[in-house]
């Protein structure tokens, strides 16, 4: 097996410095494109995102890369994973700041988290997650692992799809999974040694996969 | 809910960290990129990198130590100092900042805030406060680290966070460098104020004033000349959290875990035989 290629899809939405430094830890190639090319040439993608929902939306129409990703993503079943906002773009729609209509490649809808007594907004910091079910994602992971959290929005979608959740004055989705969409709330770049974990837990994935992408 | 985070301070003038008092003596450290690096393989949760001299010189961040000290942290970097446009904000954030900190353009260009807010989302923008006591439970805006102004401290909490703050981080000018504790009737009052996370800065001495703002309902505990002290620095604060109940997460090979740790952050009753024992213990690099 050769190493995989890693593209970062750059949509101008993202610290895309800190998910290539996390990279490069783990000596991992990859590049930081948009281009159709680029796309084209990975063997998985990371969907990163910072920022509001439908600024994120925007910027993909007015790079024309949704079509790119789609033909990869859904017609040709390239590993992806979604961080934080990119998970999120997944959904149908969000209600952040509007409405807006998302990438639509799982059921679901993104929702304000709401402030509480002792639950302020953004959720922000390190926080446990609960596994759901297994996922070749938490390999080498304990039980509940902490990540790095930050974000005012949260995804809505089936259960079925949940492989983690996290409280915050309530129970929310930290993560999700549907055939080769990988989804995480939280910021693996920013989660130290667990994020780095699931980092390659990611990439190793997307080798064993690489030239064989009929899997369940 | 979130587990308690210690934050890293790591005070600035230009590329040389340093050790603040009173936001008027300092003392150097070394280079920021080795404070960042050290930082981050001590477990701590976040950095946040100031340059204190960037308004006052009237020069912008110095983005290529950004980026250097980005490549070493793998836990998200906040930066401040001299941010009071969008442009700069953005051209931090490409330099690998994941968050910045405004403190200054505060009060002088309000209006950056909410615009950094709707460009780059509010979870990315921190307002940093800086206080000075003026009277019982009367607090005051600092400006530029050294000039008291007549804007009170709540009242300006308030209205960041309502026009676009996604965190504050609040200095007591009277505390820091001092070792004697959070001001926490500062810390409270904004805390009540706002419905965003209120990170605590300034005074922390010994592990117990960690434990003394988690106690008073604060998970979002700073400091900087703290952990300068000792490369274990991190990780006893953290253990010494732990064993009062706090919920801290632990991530260096190293943990003490069986070991008990005192109010100041030390061993407490350090067992002869185990140090000898550890001074040859090899503790096998986890490859990821």
């Amino acid at each position: 097996m050769r190493p995989v290629t890693i593209t970062i899809i750059d949509y101008g939405m993202g610290n895309l410095v800190s998910v290539s430094n996390a990279l490069s830890a783990l000596h991992v190639p990859h590049s930081i494109s948009n281009r159709a090319a680029d796309i084209d040439a990975a063997d998985a993608l990371i969907l990163p995102g910072v920022g509001a929902f439908g600024a994120a939306m925007e910027n993909l129409r007015r790079l024309q890369v949704i079509d790119t990703l789609r033909r990869n993503v859904v017609d040709k079943g390239k590993p992806v994973l979604g961080i934080c906002l990119g998970m999120q773009l997944f959904a149908e729609t969000s209600e952040e700041k509007g409405h807006f209509e998302g990438l639509g490649w799982i059921r679901g809808n993104v929702r304000a988290l709401r402030p509480g007594p002792t639950v302020r907004i953004p959720h922000v910091g390190w926080t446990e997650i609960v596994r759901q079910r297994g996922d070749c994602l938490y390999g080498r992971l304990g039980e509940h692992p902490s990540f790095y959290f930050d974000h005012s929005f949260h995804l809505e979608c089936p259960l079925d799809l949940v492989t983690a959740k996290f409280c915050h004055g309530g129970e929310f989705v930290a993560a999700i999974r549907k055939d080769n969409l990988f989804g995480v709330q939280f910021h693996p770049e920013k989660s130290h040694r667990n994020g780095l974990k699931l980092l390659r837990n990611f990439v190793n994935q997307a080798t064993a996969l690489q030239g064989n992408l009929q899997h369940a | 809910m979130p587990e308690c985070r210690l934050i890293g301070a790591v005070v600035a003038k230009g590329n040389w960290a340093v050790q603040s008092h009173g936001f008027s003596r300092y003392l150097p450290i070394g280079r920021t990129t080795v404070v960042v690096d050290y930082l981050n393989r001590w477990g701590i949760d976040e950095i946040a990198l100031i340059d204190i001299d960037a308004t006052r010189e009237r020069r912008l961040p110095l983005f290529d130590d950004i980026t250097r000290c980005a490549s070493k942290c793998l836990v998200p970097l906040a930066v401040g100092g001299g941010i009071n446009s969008l442009g700069t904000m953005e051209r931090l954030l490409r330099s690998g900042a994941d968050k910045v900190i405004v403190n200054s353009a505060a009060l002088s260009n309000p209006a950056v805030i909410t615009e950094g807010a709707r460009n780059f989302g509010d979870q990315c923008i921190i307002v940093s406060i800086d206080a000075v006591k003026v009277g019982p439970g009367v607090y005051r805006v600092v400006r530029g680290g050294v000039t008291p102004t007549d804007t009170e401290v709540v009242e300006h909490a308030r209205r960041v966070a309502e026009i676009g703050a996604g965190e504050i981080l609040l200095n007591s000018v009277d505390r820091d460098g001092t070792r004697q504790g959070y001001d926490l009737g500062l810390l409270n009052a904004v805390a009540a104020a706002v419905k965003i996370p209120v990170i605590a800065c300034g005074g922390v001495g010994t592990a117990r004033h960690f434990l003394e703002g988690y106690e008073a309902g604060l998970t979002s505990l700073a400091a900087a000349n703290y952990f300068n002290h000792c490369e274990h620095s991190v990780v006893l604060a953290k253990r010494f959290l732990q064993e009062h109940g706090a919920d801290v997460r632990v991530d260096t090979p190293f943990t003490y875990a069986d070991l008990d740790v005192n109010d100041r952050g030390r061993l407490a009753g350090p067992n002869e035989q185990l140090l000898e024992h550890l001074r040859f213990q090899y503790i096998e690099e986890e490859v990821i």
